[in-house]
This record gives C-alpha cells, sequence and structure tokens, in this order.
C-alpha cells in the first residue's frame, strides 16, 4: 500500500490533498450543532444527484407522457416509489439544511472578513439552488407544476422593455410548453447540477484557505504550537468525520422516517394539487410554491403600491429580488467588531430575533391567500407588508446598529464547553 | 486597457521559462507589436465566441412549430345561451367567449369607480373593441382568460353579491385565485387589486352570425 501511494503521489497529489483538507485541516474545536448542516449538505446533494440519475432512466421529459411516466415510476419500476421519494423528500430536506446552514453564519458572523468569499459562493449555490427546484418541480408535469412555472416565468413579463420578449425566449413558446418542459429537464439534470458541484467545490476551496469560523467567532489561527498548528484546532479527520457521520445518522432516521411514512408531509413536500396533469384550461385554486420559496413569494405579492412609478407589479419582482440581494451583501452591512453572537450586544440579538420571525411569518404567508385572514384582525396581504418591512430594516439598518452596538470584548482562545 | 494586461495587474508579465532576448538575441525586439498583435488576436477570438452564441440563444426561441400552432380558430357560438360562457383554445392559451344577458351589459355601466381604467384606455384590446362592452357585438365577450398579474386562470363567478363568494356588492365577473385580482363582465381590472390591466382582447371577427374565428379581426388581419 505505503508502495503503491508513493507510484500515486509522484503522477498525483493524492496524499498531499487528502492531508491539506483532512487528516491536517485544523478545524475548531468548539463545533457544536449548528456545524453539521455543511456536511448535510453535501449528502444531500449526493443523494438528489445518485436517486436524480436513476429516475432518469425511467422518466420522459414530454409533456404527452411526463405525468404518466412519473407514476409508472411510483408503480410499475421496482422500487420506483422509493427513489422517487427519496428525490422529493430531498428537495425539501436540502432547503432544511440550507436554511439551517445560513442561519448559523447569521448566528456567529461567519459572513465576516475575511470569509466574505465562503459567503458570496454560498449565496449563489443557494440561489443555483432554488433554479435548480424550480426547474425540477415542472418535470412532474402536474397542475401546480405547470401553473407554478407559468407564475414564476411571467415575472420575467415584469422587466420594462424586453420582458415579454425575455419570457418567451425562456418558456420557448407563448405559453408554457413541451418546449418549456424539455429544457428545464435538460438546465434541471445537466447544467445546474454541473454547476452546483463545482459551486460547493469553490466553496469548500475558499473556507480551507482562510480556515473555518466556530461559535465564538474568534481566530484560532492566533495562537499556535511549535509546529505552527493551531492550539485551539483539531483535525477535521478524525475528529469531525466522526461527529459528522453521528449526525449523519440521526438525519438520515429523520429522513428515511418521512420518505417511509410521511412523504407528501401533510402537503407540505408534494402538493395534492399536483397530484392532477397539467391542465392549460384550469388553474389549481390556490397557486402556491413549495414551502422553501414562500418567504419571497410572500415579498413579492405583498408589493400592492399601485402608485409606485411602473406598477406593482413591477416593484414586487424587484423586492423579491432584493430580499435575495441583500443577503448577498451581509459582509459588508455588518459593521460590529465581533463575529459570534454571544459577544453581541442586545441590538443584533433583537434584530436578528425579529428578523427571523419575519421570515418565518412570510413562509407562512406565502402558503395563503392574500386576502383572507389567517392571522388575526388585518388580511393576510397587510401582515406580509409588515414583515416584508421588517426583514428589510434588518439588511438596512444594520450598518446602524452593528456599529453602535454594546458587544462584549471578544475572548483571546475558544470558550471550551 | 490591452486584452494582453487582462486581468489588470497580472500584465504582460508572462513568465517565460528563458528570456526572448536569450533565446532570439539575433530578433529585433518590438514587444508593441506584439502586444497589439496579441490584443487582435484576443478580440477576434472573443467576437467568434460572441458569435458562436446566437445560435444557441435563437434555439431557444419559440420553434416554427410554436409558432404556426397560432393559426385562428373558429368557434360556433350558436348553442351559447344568455348567462353561459365558453372557453376555446387559441395560441395555447384559454380564451372565453361569454353571451352577456342584458342585465349584465346594464350592470357594466355602473362599474366606473371601482375600475382603474373603465374607458380601457390601454391598449389591450384591439381598436374595434374599444368600446364600453369591449366587444364587436355587445352581447357577446371575447378576452384571453390569463390574469394579467402573472399568468394565472381567473375563474368564473357569475353570482350576483355575497352569494359569489368575492365582495358583497359584486355584480359578476371573474376572480383570481391567486393573488385576489377581480375583472368585471368586460373583462376589466379592479382598483387596487394586484393585475395591472384588463384582460387581453384577442383579435376576432364574425365570418358569419354564428360563428367568432378567433384569431383574425374584421380586416383579415391578425
Amino acid at each position: 500500500m505505503a508502495k503503491f501511494m508513493e507510484w500515486v503521489d509522484a503522477r498525483f497529489p493524492a496524499t498531499k490533498v487528502w492531508q491539506e483538507h483532512m487528516a491536517e485541516y485544523y478545524a475548531p474545536k468548539n463545533f457544536n450543532f449548528w456545524y453539521y448542516f455543511g456536511s448535510l449538505a453535501i449528502l444531500v446533494l449526493v443523494i438528489q444527484i445518485v436517486t436524480g440519475i436513476f429516475l432518469t432512466m425511467h422518466y420522459k421529459p414530454d409533456s404527452q407522457l411526463a405525468f404518466a411516466s412519473v407514476e409508472y415510476i411510483m408503480r410499475d419500476v421496482p422500487w420506483g416509489w422509493f427513489i422517487r421519494y427519496m428525490h422529493s423528500t430531498g428537495a425539501s430536506m436540502f432547503f432544511v439544511v440550507v436554511y439551517m446552514h445560513m442561519f448559523r453564519g447569521l448566528l456567529y458572523g461567519s459572513f465576516k472578513g475575511p470569509r466574505e468569499l465562503v459567503w458570496l459562493i454560498g449565496m449563489v449555490i443557494f440561489v443555483a439552488l432554488m433554479a435548480e427546484a424550480f426547474m425540477g418541480y415542472l418535470l412532474p408535469w402536474g397542475n401546480m407544476s405547470y401553473w407554478g412555472a407559468q407564475v414564476i416565468i411571467s415575472l420575467f413579463g415584469a422587466i420594462p422593455v424586453i420582458g415579454d420578449g425575455l419570457a418567451e425566449w425562456i418558456r420557448g413558446d407563448f405559453v408554457v410548453s413541451d418546449a418549456t418542459l424539455n429544457r428545464f429537464f435538460a438546465f434541471h439534470v445537466i447544467l445546474l447540477p454541473l454547476l452546483l458541484v463545482l459551486l460547493v467545490y469553490l466553496h469548500i476551496v475558499a473556507l480551507h484557505k482562510v480556515g473555518s469560523n466556530n461559535p465564538d467567532g474568534v481566530d484560532i489561527k492566533k495562537h499556535k504550537d511549535d509546529q505552527g498548528r493551531p492550539l485551539d484546532g483539531i483535525p477535521f479527520h478524525p475528529y469531525y468525520t466522526v461527529k459528522d457521520l453521528f449526525g449523519v445518522m440521526v438525519f438520515l432516521v429523520l429522513y428515511f422516517g418521512i420518505v417511509f411514512f410521511v412523504p407528501e408531509f401533510g402537503g407540505w413536500f408534494l402538493e395534492k394539487d399536483n397530484f392532477a396533469p397539467a391542465d392549460i384550461l384550469q388553474t389549481p385554486p390556490d397557486i402556491v410554491p413549495l414551502w422553501y420559496f414562500t418567504p419571497f413569494y410572500s415579498i413579492l405579492r405583498a408589493v400592492t403600491w399601485e402608485w409606485l412609478p411602473g406598477g406593482a407589479k413591477l416593484w414586487g419582482v424587484m423586492a423579491m429580488g432584493a430580499s435575495i440581494a441583500m443577503l448577498f451583501l451581509l459582509p459588508w452591512l455588518d459593521r460590529a467588531r465581533v463575529r459570534s453572537i454571544r459577544y453581541r450586544g442586545w441590538m443584533y440579538k433583537t434584530a436578528l430575533t425579529i428578523f427571523v420571525i419575519a421570515f418565518v411569518i412570510l413562509g407562512y404567508l406565502g402558503t395563503k391567500n392574500p386576502t383572507r385572514i389567517d392571522l388575526f384582525a388585518f388580511p393576510n396581504v397587510y401582515w406580509a407588508q409588515i414583515c416584508m418591512i421588517l426583514y428589510f430594516l434588518f439588511f438596512l439598518l444594520m450598518p446602524w446598529y452593528t456599529s453602535r452596538d454594546a458587544t462584549k470584548p471578544e475572548p483571546d482562545r475558544v470558550t471550551d464547553k | 486597457m490591452l486584452w494582453a494586461e487582462f486581468p489588470p495587474g497580472l500584465g504582460a508579465t508572462i513568465d517565460f521559462p528563458y528570456s526572448c532576448e536569450e533565446r532570439m538575441s539575433d530578433v529585433s525586439q518590438d514587444n508593441s507589436r506584439r502586444r497589439f498583435l496579441t490584443a487582435v488576436t484576443s478580440g477576434v477570438g472573443l467576437a467568434g465566441c460572441a458569435a458562436a452564441v446566437v445560435p444557441f440563444v435563437s434555439s431557444m426561441t419559440p420553434s416554427a412549430r410554436a409558432r404556426a400552432a397560432g393559426a385562428p380558430v373558429e368557434v360556433d357560438i350558436s348553442k351559447l345561451e344568455p348567462g353561459q360562457m365558453m372557453t376555446v383554445e387559441w395560441r395555447g392559451k384559454p380564451v372565453w367567449i361569454i353571451n352577456r344577458t342584458d342585465e349584465m351589459l346594464a350592470d357594466l355601466e355602473s362599474m366606473g369607480e371601482k375600475l382603474a381604467d373603465p374607458d380601457s384606455a390601454e391598449p389591450q384590446q384591439p381598436e374595434y373593441a374599444q368600446n364600453k362592452y369591449r366587444s364587436i357585438k355587445p352581447q357577446y365577450l371575447v378576452v384571453v382568460g390569463i390574469c394579467t398579474h402573472l399568468g394565472c386562470a381567473p375563474t368564473k363567478k357569475f353570482e350576483m353579491g355575497a352569494a359569489s363568494g368575492v365582495t358583497d356588492d359584486w355584480k359578476g365577473g371573474f376572480f383570481c385565485p391567486c393573488h385576489g385580482s377581480m375583472f368585471d363582465l368586460a373583462g376589466r381590472v379592479f382598483r387596487n387589486v394586484p393585475a395591472p390591466t384588463n384582460l387581453v382582447v384577442p383579435p376576432y371577427s364574425y365570418p358569419d352570425e354564428s360563428t367568432v374565428l378567433v384569431g383574425v379581426g374584421p380586416e383579415g388581419v391578425a
């Protein structure tokens, strides 16, 4: 074996890469619960790719055949139901894991310098993931698939001058049709997975260049032993590979619990309107995207102020775009001297709490009819407007409140709990 | 900036293992010529790449078959009773044909202040349908049944008042379930709803008394 590795290493830096990124990559020793989600995201990506490959063996990207081919997978293909439920549950779990992963960044300031590029690449992954999920959702060619795509592609029509032509170019037809289904299939199974894998690679390269942040937000490279190893660092392998394996086991129990017992998850992971084939003449009674898009969808339709120049529709689209663009700007909006929430003052803690509540309410309202009253006193659209304003204030006021916040001094070394 | 200096900072400092002077000491040096040639070559290469994008981008526009599917549709309306509605497909879009009763037509006149564009000033209809009923014959309304907000299909709500489930003073029309846009029985949009404009009236004409030809106007042009 040693001789074999010698032979390989003379031709390919296998041992070197292993050491740099696993056995001698020193990660802070105080990682907690929130640090499971990065490796879990990779696990879900692998699950999605593997199950996706097997689904393409039976699926037909044709508007006449697509719906029936999914039913064929569910009923006639041996274990087809299992592979498809793994894929559909995996899509939702991908967003669960990624939202937790991003929230970890907000908690411990992982987006702050020198990790700006780690954050930016991560945000591009998030956007690519949303595109991947959106296009994958059209493929079963259910009625909600069809009308969801119709609504989201029409958003591009709100762009002045080029909008209508652009929407037509994306659809490849005057309405969502076979041409749209076929190209979404191509993007979903080739373009975006390739892009995602590349971006995840870049995300990790950037992370390993600057080193991992930790719940204390302190720089472990400030104190090193005589061999140049951080005193508060432990090698990723075996310490964190073993820790992450434990996380993987817990995750898989939950994941397969859903796959086997509640794959539709009460309509949150698979909507009942999507068990009817696409009908070009009949919109489902309520068009709602799956849960992971609803916060942004809520923002889209919260803008109803017709007096805005260019009309409310255009501003709704721009607000939705801005709600995601704001996240990209985080490293530059945050002026705090400390990274971790442990040493931040009451202002950031309050702001983050309000932000999370607003985000969850937006997500809830995104599944409801805007004119009805589902919370109390006001119709949903007014609540969505309040939450949208709070969402944006979290970002827009951030330079102000983070620079005035009464932060506590950061410790010199990580606190080991 | 010359392309040879891209990205900036890297400059023209590509390190060759030996300097050109050593290897080509007998050749007179002219760096500006070399840079010019590099820039021109890069420019031509980029133009070639840009040109190569054209077929790929164009391949995603609606195909000849999709365009051909936009043929006119002939509809027999002789069996459409007053107060009834039928839906036909034209260019992959639902087109509604509604036989409006006299009460319905009378109610349209009183809608005025509830509507965003009661006089159909926005060009959402051919000129021959730009009138108070938004139609060629007052009785028959022909509109594309796609909400002008985000392309959902509004549902018909022909019951009056609270029975419609829309509003208490509802006089019949359409309600979009997606985002709550409302339209009257001439496809005119209400104020303060997400949809910005009235429903689109497609080009159409009457080849004879009981036939509607969707897709071709009275003058024969689409």
